[in-house]
């Protein structure tokens, strides 16, 4: 498995870190109602298809990274740095 | 204040393996400059004055003896070179944090690839590409200086290892060419 990087290209999987679901960059806002801090603290889908997590460049830029893969044809359809994502 | 005497992580020292040579470089003063929101421009002004500029991605420059190197976003080390005042970004002094090893030779490429998940080949790792990988599994920064010469830049407390290495892998190459097969 290879990712490219926004800033560094395409690069080997050991050079990254897996960190989770991409609901971990939706943080609910100041007073938000218990559901939602747990929904963003344990619900998570898992989908059979196109799913969007998060990945650290470690061994390269130390960048966060969206990226948008498929589950089941493991084909990988996007990498995004976090910091400069369109919100 | 007494004057400290600095002593280099490998004491400058050299190695020659077959067609490959190591030797610990001395970069002199090595400063990290990372760019607070905002502070692009004040600091492409400060870096002028070394006719320098904040590099592209993968990539390094030198001036007049003054290098700059790509680490990271918005973020480089300015080497052999007192950093001017840099409005606009987060200055640190990384000199003592690094150590230099230089690579050359023309199996300075097949040394690498033994060690470094990355294509370094001369035609997709032109001189000046600086690139951030892992020798190993030590962080290591790797710029490409010349046709068959590399620089690289590990942190200190792992110079011996990656020199080591570095030998080890040469030792290698050198007896597997020397095989008649």
């Amino acid at each position: 498995m290879r990712l490219t990087c926004p800033l560094c290209g395409e690069r080997d999987r050991r050079e990254f870190y897996y960190y989770g679901a991409e609901d971990f960059l939706h943080r609910p806002g100041e007073g938000a109602p218990l559901s939602d801090w747990d929904n963003y603290l344990h619900l998570r889908d898992n989908p059979a298809g196109v799913t969007k997590d998060l990945w650290y460049h470690e061994a390269g830029c130390a960048q966060w990274l969206l990226v948008t893969r498929n589950t089941v044809t493991h084909e990988i359809t996007g990498v995004e740095l976090v910091a400069e994502r369109a919100k | 204040m007494p004057e400290l005497i600095a002593k280099s992580a490998l004491e400058g020292r050299s190695l020659s393996v077959g067609t490959v040579r190591l030797a610990e470089v001395d970069v002199g003063p090595i400063t990290s400059v990372a760019l607070l929101p905002g502070g692009a421009k004040a600091v492409a002004k400060g870096l002028k004055s070394l006719g320098l500029a904040m590099p592209e991605p993968n990539s390094f420059a030198e001036k007049k003896g003054a290098r700059i190197v790509w680490t990271g976003r918005e973020q480089a080390f300015l080497m052999s070179a007192d950093c001017p005042v840099l409005e606009g970004a987060a200055v640190t002094d990384q000199s003592d944090g690094w150590a230099m090893l230089g690579l050359s030779g023309a199996a300075a490429v097949d040394v690498l690839a033994r060690l470094v998940p990355l294509d370094l080949r001369l035609a997709v790792c032109p001189v000046g590409t600086a690139l951030r990988s892992q020798l190993n599994h030590m962080n290591v920064v790797i710029l490409r200086t010349g046709d068959h010469a590399f620089e690289i830049l590990v942190f200190r407390s792992m110079a011996q290892t990656a020199w080591h290495e570095i030998e080890a892998a040469a030792q290698m190459l050198a007896a597997r060419a020397g095989m008649k097969l």
